[in-house]
């Protein structure tokens, strides 16, 4: 950490400035806010410190949980996608009606999923031979798809009850304690936590985003890492769509209205920059817990729920408010 | 009478680096007034503190002998100092009339009135230039935009004109329109600042000459009683062949790349011979197709064109089969082009053949840190630790990233594109080191500069571009900025054709 250096080359400071560093981080930051959160409620609510209430909060966030890991994705390579909520709702509409069509389930979520996969390919292609933003693409993919996802249901909910056991097990079962879900979404968030720290192939998704003509002029396919970036993220979404059915049992054609602004904001609460070349999945995970943290101490304290709203677009602008201006006094040394 | 404009004792820093240690400048009215100096020695700086861009830490300013802070353009408008960027700072979307008035329109109730603005603004351009108001200003060459930013000053009763290198795109022609305008002004008895490298149209068109060095003020000359010779002495400070790493002392070897008909938008049919153990210098003015052709070598711009590397014929479609051959281009854009500044300076350095330190698909870090620890002692990088981004760091060092970056890939031809813009007087010797050791260790060096001083002193060859076609080359003795100026303005393919 020495201002100044000696010319013979980089200083190392290794013991104390690693752990000065994860001090720093974004994410211990986040961690704190969370662990206060918990002290302050389990003193305000005798039903807080519960394991029930413990497993309402990580199930309310779990699917949503696998959108924040692609978005989070997207956002670092320099993109964003607003029809989240619409491809949710296809890949559950596509595969809750082959379903009733009679195709095998695990066959109609791939299908499911295939179907918001495509989506982001389109969007992908678009933004990459076409040149439109993200936020054009997949603002005209989200009304689109919505639209789709109107017409394949003809506007009425598809129940699905008929669903056998095994499939509705993904959504609603348990392993050991642990919902399914739940231990889906963690395994997800490892991997894809991992991989973004230390796999090469995903290190050019931050080359790109952080500068993408630099990264061009290093050799690296920005084009190409764009686009596989955006269909990995409404993959993602997809198959939290088919988790989704799996959980409920239905799929409902106004599934997932507004869950872009929700998935968004946790992504960018974790320190994803919306400039791009920012973010961490571990991040991400904290920011969507101290979301539904938040939502479900707001209903145990008895808050009326149109605060809620308010309170979470609070908590939104504080934490990118403090990082911008860290950022900034971090810059102008 | 007092002076127009006075600095005193200016001093300036960005963080850890000096910009101006302490710099004074005085302007009279009715004088044009050269400022020169090396890049990086301040002019620049000195100037956007006179127009209330930046705040200087200590000094003052005196604008008709009164003390004055200008703490903004604004601030700068209303005490008459009108300023031409070297980056035109006009809107290229709006058309003429409404860049020249638009300060005005922002203070402006009301409506719009455009035919009124066109009309007003006819008449200010009338005496400057045959421009339609009504053109949208991206539609303009650069001498008409430039022309504009003059008007746009004009309107606003500037009495202080600062034209920082306003020469440095233009033609010879349209520089001497300009020249006329400025003359014409300065009878009016406006007080003009001329920021330029080109010592002959300082000696024809200014009456005094002021010099800074690394940020401090040197001198101020009266032109009549001084030479060319004396002001870029006392603008180097030394004797300029003290600066440079010396030539090469044998013979060129063997060519190492040979480009033949590369032609894309901007180039038509230009060839080009590397030796083995030679500094190639790029001549040529801003926007005569030198980057491009670097560029279009590299696969980093669409062009047709045959490549043989070593007497092997290569194909390079893009920019990585460049790399995979060991060609490497170091744009001039460090910000915009070159590094990635918000990600440590390690993994900046890995950037260009990330598998080096790749181990089954996953980044070894330690390796990754080995090599920028490797790499930065090497080129005497002054960073605090690998983790760090260059964004911390001073032009110097960031454009040894950038260096280390290119050392990164053991490379057989660099193409380096203004390797010492923005960069201190230190580390642009120690640049120019590193680029001779290479040279002599077999690497083929390609270097562009628009400073003629760094070409001459650097180059053992200098080939010439001039609108896209290479109008000459010249070998060691021939090296004279006259002579690079002549073939760069393309004077004597006009002289040709008479």
């Amino acid at each position: 950490m020495s201002e100044t250096s000696l010319p013979g080359g980089m200083t190392e400071t290794r013991a104390p400035g690693a752990l000065r560093k994860l001090a720093g981080m974004r994410e211990m930051g986040l961690l704190c806010i969370i662990l206060a959160l918990c002290v302050v409620m389990s003193f305000a609510s005798p039903y807080f410190l519960t394991w029930s209430n413990f497993r309402t909060i990580f199930l309310s966030f779990s699917i949503e949980g696998i959108v924040v890991i692609g978005m989070t994705v997207l956002l670092i390579v320099g993109g964003l996608d607003l029809s989240v909520g619409s491809v949710v709702c296809l890949a559950m509409v596509v595969a809750g009606k082959l379903f009733l069509l009679g195709v095998d389930p695990w066959l109609a979520s791939a299908a499911g999923v295939g179907a918001a996969a495509a989506v982001g390919a389109a969007m992908g292609l678009f933004v990459v031979r076409v040149g439109l933003s993200h936020f054009i693409a997949s603002l005209a993919a989200m009304v689109i798809v919505r639209g789709l996802c109107l017409l394949i249901t003809k506007g009425t909910p598809l129940s699905l009850f008929s669903l056998p056991p095994e499939f509705k097990f993904v959504g609603q079962g348990s392993l050991g304690g642990l919902p399914v879900v739940v231990l889906i979404f963690v395994v997800l968030a490892v991997v894809f936590d991992f991989l973004l720290r230390r796999s090469a192939k995903f290190r050019t998704i931050f080359y790109t985003g952080s500068n993408e003509k630099a990264a061009e002029y290093s050799g690296i396919r920005t084009k190409r890492v764009i686009f596989w970036v955006t269909v990995l993220c409404s993959t993602l979404t997809g198959l939290a769509g088919v988790i989704f059915m799996a959980r409920f049992g239905s799929a409902t054609p106004q599934f997932g209205v507004g869950m872009e602004l929700n998935v968004i904001a946790a992504a960018v609460i974790g320190g994803a920059s919306l400039k791009g070349g920012q973010g961490s999945i571990f991040g991400a995970v904290l920011g969507v817990a101290l979301l539904s943290l938040v939502t479900s101490s707001l209903i145990l304290l008895d808050v009326s729920v149109y605060m809620q709203d308010m309170i979470k677009g609070f908590i939104l602008l504080a934490a990118v408010s403090f990082d911008h201006l860290m950022n900034k006094r971090g810059k102008r040394g | 009478m007092p002076p127009l404009l006075q600095l005193n004792r200016i001093a300036k820093s960005f963080g850890p680096v000096k910009a101006l240690r302490d710099v004074s400048f005085e302007l009279r009215a009715g004088e044009i007034h050269a400022l020169a100096g090396e890049n990086g020695a301040g002019k620049s700086t000195t100037m956007k503190i006179v127009d209330g861009i930046l705040q200087p830490d200590a000094g003052e300013i005196r604008v008709d002998g009164q003390r004055r802070r200008i703490r903004s353009p604004l601030e700068a408008q209303a005490l008459g100092i009108g300023f031409v960027h070297q980056e035109i700072a006009l809107c290229p979307d709006v058309s003429v009339a409404e860049n020249i008035f638009m300060s005005a329109t922002a203070t402006q109730r009301g409506l719009m009135n455009f035919a009124a603005l066109e009309r007003k603004a006819k008449a200010v351009l009338a005496e400057l230039c045959d421009v339609d108001p009504a053109a949208t200003v991206g539609s303009l060459s650069i001498s008409n935009q430039q022309l504009v930013e003059i008007a746009k000053a004009l309107t606003l009763d500037a009495r202080i004109l600062i034209l920082d290198e306003p020469t440095s795109a233009l033609t010879e022609t349209e520089t001497e329109k300009l020249f006329r305008i400025v003359h014409r002004l300065r009878e009016r008895g406006l007080g003009i600042i001329h920021i330029s490298h080109r010592m002959a149209e300082i000696f024809e068109h200014c009456d005094r000459v002021t010099v800074f060095r690394d940020g401090e003020y040197v001198t101020c000359l009266d032109i009549p009683e001084t030479t060319p010779q004396e002001v870029v002495n006392n603008m180097v400070g030394r004797e300029i062949s003290h600066l440079y790493p010396a030539k090469a002392t044998q013979a060129p070897g063997k060519p190492l790349l040979e480009v033949e008909g590369v032609s894309c938008d901007v180039l038509s049919d230009v060839s080009l011979t590397l030796r083995e153990g030679e500094i190639l210098g790029l001549g040529g003015l801003i926007g005569a197709g030198r980057s491009e052709l670097a560029k279009a070598i590299c696969g980093l711009r669409r062009s047709s064109k045959t490549v043989r590397l070593m007497g092997e014929p290569v194909d390079i479609p893009d920019f990585s089969a460049a790399l995979e051959r060991g060609m490497v281009y170091v744009s001039e854009d460090r910000k915009g082009e070159g590094l990635f500044l918000d990600m440590p300076i390690s993994q900046n350095v890995s950037s260009l053949r990330l598998s080096q330190v790749t181990k089954g698909g996953l980044v070894d870090r330690a390796a990754e840190t080995a090599q920028a620890e490797t790499l930065g002692r090497r080129l005497r990088l002054k960073a605090g630790k690998p983790e760090d981004p260059p964004s911390t760091l001073s032009g110097g060092n960031q454009q040894k990233v950038a260096l280390a970056r290119m050392l990164s890939v053991n490379p057989k031809v660099v193409f380096l594109d203004e390797p010492t813009r923005g960069v201190d007087v230190g580390a642009k010797s120690e640049i120019h080191a590193i680029l001779r050791e290479l040279c002599e260790q077999g690497v083929g060096v390609v270097v562009i500069s628009s400073e003629l001083p760094e070409l001459i002193g650097l180059s053992d060859r200098i080939v010439v571009l001039h609108e896209g076609e290479i109008t000459g080359e010249l070998g060691p003795d021939e090296m004279t900025e006259e002579a690079i100026i002549h073939l760069a303005s393309g004077l004597h393919i006009q002289g040709d054709a008479a």
